[in-house]
């Protein structure tokens, strides 16, 4: 049996012909340029179903949407944020500083009924240092901390790949420190004078 | 003056609409977008580039011969733009309407190649010199079986003059001074009988006129291809192997030229190729019994119309052809040096051979 697409091909014809073939195919995807993929989700069932037209996506006019489980950029909603330093801990390459600060009182809840006790003078996630294995947002308590679908975040300066989560200026955070070695020192103060007074007894 | 003036501002026109439509016509054959930033639909593109190369440092290396790499453009660009000087786009509009035009584009043409081997030697670059190598040995090799095709074309004609040639392959056929008493007939033998003087359009067109033109056309247009360094006989430029060819050297203004000396060949040998061979500036459609449809797109000789009509038909049948180059390019992969010359000494020299003595007897038959 001879398959045709083995035997080899010879002849003036068989050339014309596969000029001609050449011609077609160029022919029909100029005529095919008016037509564009669309710019579908890969969770779309039309995702691999568009074999015609330009497939070239004008990125920053538009993009395809990422999964909605993807790990792209992180988030810390600080408002919701006890400031446990879970994150921190475990993340793998210490992209993640916290620094904390106790409340002299209870200073509100969070979203979902949390308590907040602490202040977070420091909240920086260095992403050019991240690794995105979602660590930090599988532990975080109260989902403060997610992974947002914004993955177009270059910058010309490495410095501001560290984002800054914390809520509080540096004076404000001076003034909470302050306050909080006050109301120890108060603390102290009262316990000196109890024990004073205990062994007066 | 004015005509030289005019000619060069028709060319860079054409150019930089080329230019433009190359990116878009390749993007669009692969899938792609093109330039869509500058202008609507990135239309100011190559304006833009254009702009952009003018401003450019131009760079001459150190160990480069600097009379001949800086005389290079500027003697290939001149050789290619002589060439329009005898190409008619209208009835009555010719830039210098010479006797010996065809015999004069040939020759002026040819210096396109001491300008390139200038170029490729000046550069002190081996790339630049294997390019200009590979260039001549292609553009002389293939203006054989060019210029033989252009032959078959002549001795049906008669004419070396581009004008001439072009009122033969028309309606207009009688008006040409000393054609008076002409006559077309179908397939040019008059034993058929069937005078299409007066039909005109495709009828008349030297591919119909003598059909064995259209192999001859087919010659010529693979030489032209091979004559303006296109794709798939771009072997002197190559891009992937030799970098650029020739013209690697070249920065800024300089590059410009040569890239508009490159272009202007794609044109010019278009150009040529719808006048020897798809009628010229003649019209597509014949004289039908009643509906004159000729007559209605030819216009009045010496007026508006004749010029709006002959230019309009000589650009459009030009720039089909130039989009057919464009495809080309983008359709076929590039042949190696031994079967370029193999294709032109082998296949296209015998074959027009056997044309051109086809084409006297054919001419036999014509009178």
């Amino acid at each position: 049996m001879k398959k045709s697409s083995v035997t080899h091909k010879t002849g003036f014809w068989e050339v014309v012909k596969s000029l001609l073939s050449g011609l077609r195919l160029t022919w029909r995807h100029f005529r095919n340029a008016d037509k564009r993929r669309a710019p579908v989700p890969v969770m779309d069932e039309n995702y691999f179903k568009q074999p015609e037209g330009l497939v070239t996506l004008t990125y920053p006019y538009e993009a395809i949407p990422v999964p909605e489980n993807g790990r792209y950029r992180l988030h810390n909603e600080i408002d919701d944020c006890i400031v446990c330093d879970l994150c921190a801990k475990i993340c793998p390459v210490n992209c993640i500083t916290i620094e904390s600060v106790k409340a002299t009182e209870e200073i509100g809840m969070t979203s979902d009924g949390t308590k907040k006790r602490l202040y977070a003078p420091v909240f920086d996630i260095d992403m050019a240092k991240c690794c995105y294995c979602g660590l930090c947002t599988t532990v975080c308590p109260t989902d403060c901390l997610t992974m947002t679908p914004v993955y177009d975040f270059a910058e010309v300066d490495i410095k501001n790949m560290i984002y800054h989560f914390t809520d509080l200026t540096p004076e404000q955070a001076e003034e909470k420190k302050q306050l909080l070695a006050k109301q120890q020192e108060e603390m102290a103060a009262a316990k000196a004078a109890a024990l004073a007074a205990r062994k007066q007894q | 003056m004015l005509a030289f003036l005019l000619t060069l501002m028709l060319l860079l026109g054409i150019v930089i609409v080329l230019a433009y439509a190359e990116r878009k016509v390749a993007a669009f054959m692969q899938d792609r977008m093109g330039p869509t930033e500058a202008g609507p639909y990135g239309s100011l593109q190559s304006v833009l580039d254009v702009l952009k190369l003018l401003q450019k440092e131009d760079i001459v290396p150190a160990a480069a011969d600097k009379k001949l790499f800086k005389l290079a453009p500027i003697l290939i660009f001149a050789a290619v733009f002589a060439g329009f000087a005898v190409i008619p786009f209208t009835p009555d509009l010719i830039p210098a309407g010479i006797g010996i035009g065809v015999f004069y584009l040939l020759a002026i043409i040819s210096l396109d190649v001491v300008g390139l081997l200038m170029a490729g030697w000046g550069s002190n670059n081996k790339y630049a010199m294997l390019g200009a190598m590979r260039s001549v040995a292609q553009i002389v090799s293939y203006e054989i079986p060019a210029g033989l095709a252009i032959l078959s074309v002549v001795m049906i004609c008669q004419s070396l003059d581009f004008q001439e040639i072009s009122y033969q392959q028309g309606v207009l056929l009688n008006r040409f001074p000393g054609l008076e008493f002409e006559k077309n007939w179908l397939f040019g033998i008059e034993a058929l009988g069937i005078n299409t003087t007066n039909i005109g359009g495709i009828t008349t067109w030297n591919i119909f006129r003598a059909p064995l033109l259209l192999v001859a056309f087919v010659i010529y247009f693979i030489a032209s291809l091979a004559e303006s360094n296109r794709a798939p006989f771009d072997i002197p430029e190559a891009e992937s192997e030799l970098v650029a060819g020739f013209h690697v050297e070249y920065s800024g203004f300089r590059f410009a030229i040569l890239f508009l000396a490159e272009y202007s060949m794609m044109v010019l040998v278009s150009l040529v190729a719808v006048i020897l061979f798809l009628g010229s500036w003649n019209t597509p459609l014949p004289n039908l019994t009643t509906l004159k449809l000729a007559n209605w797109t030819t216009g009045t000789v010496g007026e508006l119309s004749g010029i709006l009509w002959g230019g309009f038909w000589l650009l459009s049948k030009t720039f089909v052809l130039l989009f057919l180059q464009l495809q080309i390019r983008w359709t076929y992969p590039r042949l190696r040096v031994d079967q370029l010359m193999y294709l032109c000494w082998k296949v296209l020299t015998p074959v027009a051979l056997v044309i051109v003595l086809l084409a006297g007897i054919w001419r036999l038959l014509m009178v």
